[in-house]
């Protein structure tokens, strides 16, 4: 079943983006039948399942506290669109 | 004979014996890309001068290692320290990392030489290398047709004898799907075995960086040089490397091989069911004992990949905003239409398709029936395996469920084009090692077949891999004459 | 405050763990930096980049869990909280959702002499974002700045129980938690630095009701003062607008100290979804026993624990231990200088007196003071022995604390030490009798006040430097 635009626009809203009137309409059908398609995992019983979400055997994988150099202000500055006063700078919050 | 031709222990035999200079090589190499690159387009950039200056420095031994002077191609996923990534997007058209993936920085270190960057599919989602941004890359057996995806440059250009071997990523086949496509070995190694650092991410928990070769024994080698543990990537494992080449005997007598029924199923092309069966049987013929086995949840493997991989692409991909590096919109007067309007123009459909999806997953109200049930189905998959490899030594299926096909075919039917991923999801799923090598030709396109390992058992993998290189005389493939 | 209602309040505060390094990653966390000098990728949230644990962050936040009489759960993860903003580079912070470090717990409070106990319901690690600058103020703004130097500095977030029925008992709870988080060493929480930070969430509900009334969640909430008047005008304000019928809403409020109000900060996005989920890029934690003893045994003396020390070992009224278990400053001050001086209570007397008085005028913290516990204990050994009045100390003492030099050295400048030679003063007061003959007949005819004004002029007479006691004494002989 085909996603309301309202649902789509909220989708678009959360992730930030800014969809055409089209791309809204392709997007509430073609997310429709993905998520349909998705919700095949729903026939499965999955009670008393625990989640899977680390696959690795590991735990407590740590790095010491200890300082390390930053990168040079110019460098990590250097692929910013628009630098002022050695910041990114960026339209106004509200 | 070219050099461009050769694989790389080929090469490195040849340069070990000063019957090449790394020099030649490259050049070779550069000849070959401007033969065939107008027709394949495999590359996004290359970086010619360098890769030059570099030969000529290992031929001076300036420029040692244990690859020294050979030449190699990254997927433009690799963040490359002064040289443009760009995910094959318009978001990252003029980024430019201050760093070195960690799997790249060990190829450097060892002496390899970086030739170019490879196409993809943008930010890696996709299967046919349609989805850059840019351009499509072509499959050398037929250039009418897609070399796969979403590593579809590094296939082809493998394939196209454009580089001896290549690095990629595999989220959920994007390895071993275009390997299949255009006839060469793709390795996915587990998760956990290659360091993930520096590689622009699409799903963290699925991604690997793995190789692409013309033959098992190059693979073997790249291994040797990339694999181990990496103190920048927390999910790379302490986990013992072994020397890869020493699986290279082709011992396979008594090696256990499940064959798990539900991947020669429906909507798998039956000649390539045919294909893999017979490579099953030459198997069996070499003392390797085969047996049918079940994994009954394969069938839901895919969906829930696709719930998992984009639940976790939209917060990997939320990072694009304009402000610190990528395409921005400089006109917005305000930051929240400065972000949706940058990430709306530097974001492709796909990409822009997967983003909603997975933020849906994860949204409030959905979170438990999509997010977090497709994590319990994950684990059902993974117990699945866990069960068969109590039992076997590895698993032989299909890599695809069709060969190559046309370019612009699945264009415009996302879900159609999912359903590409559905033998190779399974193995990201519970992050297992796979291996993908040519079984034969079909209809004149190359059958991939897919070795899939116990984790941490790449070994294996290879030892199998070889041997049926040996057994069936199919290694290095090469697409007909003419096509290219 | 309306009497039939009762302010509901439970306070979020976010310490800075005190770390070398970023929670992620190896940029140091010093404070002060130039804009995006203290930056990486990892930190700028580039693409490719992965977090790394800093052991030194779980450990701090196991022993703050202790302190706080938390459980430690043997497993806990990360996640990553979705959301967009400039400051925030990945547009998620990683942090700790259902699964946090610390569980539950508890810290005591003292209000007018009465014990409370304030619930914690759990503490979390997680790591800061960087920081805006708005040119010119948020509202008329065009643009802002980012510096991203705060960018991944690791921060503890304690969430309290709804427990505080007052603004002074949410001033009382933040005063404990700051003591406790410093004497446990696991943070600097200097609330100017934004290294103790502090939201609050305050409902009214009428006396008698059970349930909760709709929160406003306050932030920006920048000193302890800050926190009592947000909290006093946002309780007005909720009762003022029940009274008058309308409905609370459950929304986000920053406190304008300017104007000395708190005001919605509703904007244009909708309500927040976080959409988290577990954090691949980190594997989870597995935390032993035997880890958590090996730190507790390294646990240093904590608040409470000075605080009956105090009390029982030097009889110290709990007024006076508690003030002076505010900071380990304070405390480490007052023994070391009872050790050398030991009357307890007068040190407490000058430390809560003299010493207090002095640091709130010039806004000073007591690892400010220019001078030691020796010194201190040297100034009140000089009143013991008589070489000064009691007077003079208060002098010498405000000299000590603008100057930094020791008593003796005050004292041996301006020539300040007290006569008590009975020669001299004999003389002296001979000489005052003689000037005074009329006061000296009102004394001998029974004005007892008389003698108040004798001994003011021996006082004059010597600079105020005669033994008061001496004096008084010699001159009954005298008269």
């Amino acid at each position: 079943m085909a996603l309301t635009i309202k649902e789509v626009e909220h989708v678009a809203m959360l992730a930030r983006l800014s969809l055409s009137q089209q791309e809204k309409e392709t997007f509430a059908v073609q997310l429709g039948t993905i998520l349909e398609y998705a919700s095949t995992i729903n026939q499965l019983n999955t009670d008393g399942v625990e989640p899977l979400d680390h696959i690795l055997p590991v735990f407590n994988v740590f790095r010491e506290d200890q300082v390390e150099p930053s990168a040079p202000r110019e460098e990590i500055l250097s692929n910013g669109p628009l630098i002022e006063d050695g910041q990114y700078r960026v339209p106004k919050i509200l | 004979m070219e050099l461009y031709e050769l694989t790389l222990h080929e090469l490195l035999t040849l340069h070990n014996n000063k019957q090449a200079s790394s020099e030649e090589i490259v050049n070779s190499i550069f000849k070959r890309i401007h033969q065939v690159e107008g027709d394949v387009k495999a590359f996004i950039s290359l970086d010619e001068d360098t890769a030059r200056q570099k030969a000529r420095a290992a031929d001076s031994e300036k420029w040692p290692g244990k690859i020294a002077g050979m030449p190699f191609g990254l997927k433009d996923i690799f963040c490359t320290r002064g040289l443009k990534t760009t995910c094959a997007s318009r978001m990252l058209e003029n980024f430019v990392p201050t760093y070195d993936s960690t799997a790249g920085a060990r190829l450097n270190a060892a002496g390899g030489v970086l030739i170019g960057k490879l196409n993809m599919d943008e930010f890696a989602m996709g299967s046919s290398t349609e989805q850059s941004a840019f351009f499509a890359t072509h499959n050398p057996w037929d250039l009418t047709r897609v070399p796969g995806g979403s590593s579809g440059g590094s296939a082809a250009a493998v394939s196209a004898d454009e580089v001896p071997f290549a690095l990629g990523t595999d989220t959920g086949g994007s390895i071993r799907q275009p390997a299949a496509f255009c006839g060469v070995v793709g390795l996915r190694p587990t998760y956990g075995r290659v360091s993930r650092w520096g590689v622009i991410a699409y799903a963290s928990s699925l991604d690997q960086v793995g190789v692409f070769s013309k033959d098992v024994e190059d693979c073997a080698l790249v291994m040797n040089l990339i694999a181990g543990r990496d103190p920048r990537d927390a999910t790379s494992l302490e986990v013992e490397v072994p020397d890869y080449t020493a699986y290279l005997d082709a011992g396979i007598k008594g090696m256990k091989i499940a064959c798990p029924r539900e991947y020669f199923g429906q909507g798998v092309d039956a000649g390539i069911q045919e294909a893999v069966k017979k490579a099953l049987q030459k198997y069996e013929e070499a003392g390797a004992i085969v047996e049918e086995v079940s994994l009954p949840h394969s069938q839901y493997a895919l969906p829930a990949y696709y719930l998992v991989a984009t639940a976790e692409a939209s917060a990997n991909l939320a990072r694009f905003d304009g402000v610190r590096y990528g395409l921005r919109d400089g006109q917005a007067d305000n930051v929240i239409d400065m972000f949706s309007n940058s990430r709306s123009r530097g974001f492709g459909s796909e990409v822009k398709r997967r983003i909603m999806l997975g933020t849906y997953a994860l949204s409030s109200g959905y979170y438990d029936a999509y997010y977090l049930k497709a994590l319990k189905v994950r684990r059902l998959i993974y117990e699945d395996f866990q069960k068969v490899f109590n039992e076997f030594d590895l698993i032989v299926a299909p890599t695809t469920p069709t060969t190559a096909f046309k370019i612009g075919e699945q264009i415009g039917d996302p879900l159609t084009l999912y359903m590409n991923d559905i033998l190779t999801v399974p193995v990201n799923m519970a992050g297992l090692p796979g291996i993908s090598i040519p079984c034969g030709l079909l209809n004149g396109l190359p059958v991939g077949m897919q070795l899939i390992g116990k984790p941490f058992d790449e070994g294996t993998l290879i030892k199998a891999a070889y041997a049926y290189e040996e057994i069936s005389g199919i290694r290095c493939l090469k697409p007909q004459q003419g096509v290219i | 405050m309306g009497k039939d209602y009762e302010v509901v309040i439970g306070l979020e505060v976010h310490a800075e763990l005190k770390t070398d390094s970023k929670i992620f990653c190896g940029c140091s966390t010093a404070f002060g930096a130039e804009p995006n000098t203290q930056v990486c990728p990892v930190c700028s949230g580039f693409p490719g980049m992965l977090p790394v644990l800093n052991q030194k962050v779980v450990e701090l936040a196991i022993i703050t869990g202790l302190a706080l009489n938390s459980k430690i759960p043997d497993y806990c993860k990360f996640d990553r909280k979705n959301y967009f903003y400039p400051d925030l580079p990945k547009a998620y912070q990683i942090s700790q959702f259902d699964l946090p470090i610390c569980m539950g717990g508890y810290l005591d409070i003292e209000i007018d002499g009465d014990k409370k106990r304030i619930g914690i319901t759990r503490a979390h690690m997680e790591e800061d974002a960087g920081k805006l600058v708005h040119q010119g103020n948020i509202t008329s703004t065009t643009f802002s700045l980012v510096d991203l130097n705060r960018s991944g500095v690791p921060l503890l977030e304690i969430v309290s129980e709804p427990d505080m029925r007052s603004a002074s008992e949410a001033r009382a709870y933040l005063e404990k938690l700051r003591a406790i988080l410093l004497f446990a060493g696991v943070s600097d929480c200097k609330m100017q630095e934004g290294s103790l930070r502090c939201d609050a969430n305050v409902s009214v509900r009428p006396v008698g009701e059970t349930r909760l009334g709709a929160r406003a969640e306050i932030k920006n909430l920048n000193s302890f003062r800050s926190l009592e008047r947000a909290i006093e005008f946002e309780a007005r304000r909720q009762i003022e607008a029940i009274e008058d019928g309308e409905a609370i809403i459950q929304e986000t409020r920053t406190w304008d100290e300017d104007k000395q109000a708190t005001r919605s900060m509703r904007s244009k996005e909708e309500a927040h979804d976080y959409r988290y989920f577990p954090e691949p890029d980190l594997p989870p934690l597995r935390i032993s026993h035997e880890w958590v003893e090996r730190l507790r045994t390294v646990m240093p003396e904590l608040p409470d624990q000075a605080q009956i020390r105090l009390q029982e070992s030097f009889g110290l009224p709990s007024y006076d231990a508690a003030i002076l278990t505010l900071t380990p400053e304070s405390l480490a001050f007052f023994d070391k200088c009872v050790e050398l001086y030991p009357q307890p209570k007068m040190v407490s007397n000058w430390m809560m007196g003299e010493l207090s008085r002095l640091l709130n005028q010039n806004n000073l913290e007591i690892s400010d003071c220019r001078f030691g516990p020796a010194e201190l204990a040297r100034l009140l050994t000089l009143i013991d022995e008589g070489t000064i009045s009691g007077k003079m100390a208060k002098g010498i003492f405000e000299d000590m604390f603008a100057s930094g030099k020791p008593p003796d050295q005050i004292i041996a400048e301006k020539g300040m030490t007290q006569i008590s030679d009975q020669d001299t003063l004999i003389k002296v007061i001979d000489e005052v009798i003689a000037a005074n003959p009329t006061v000296v007949e009102d004394y001998r005819n029974g004005k007892e006040k008389a003698l108040g004004f004798l001994v003011g002029q021996i006082m004059k007479a010597t600079k105020g430097q005669a033994n008061p006691g001496v004096v008084n004494t010699l001159l009954k002989e005298r008269l």
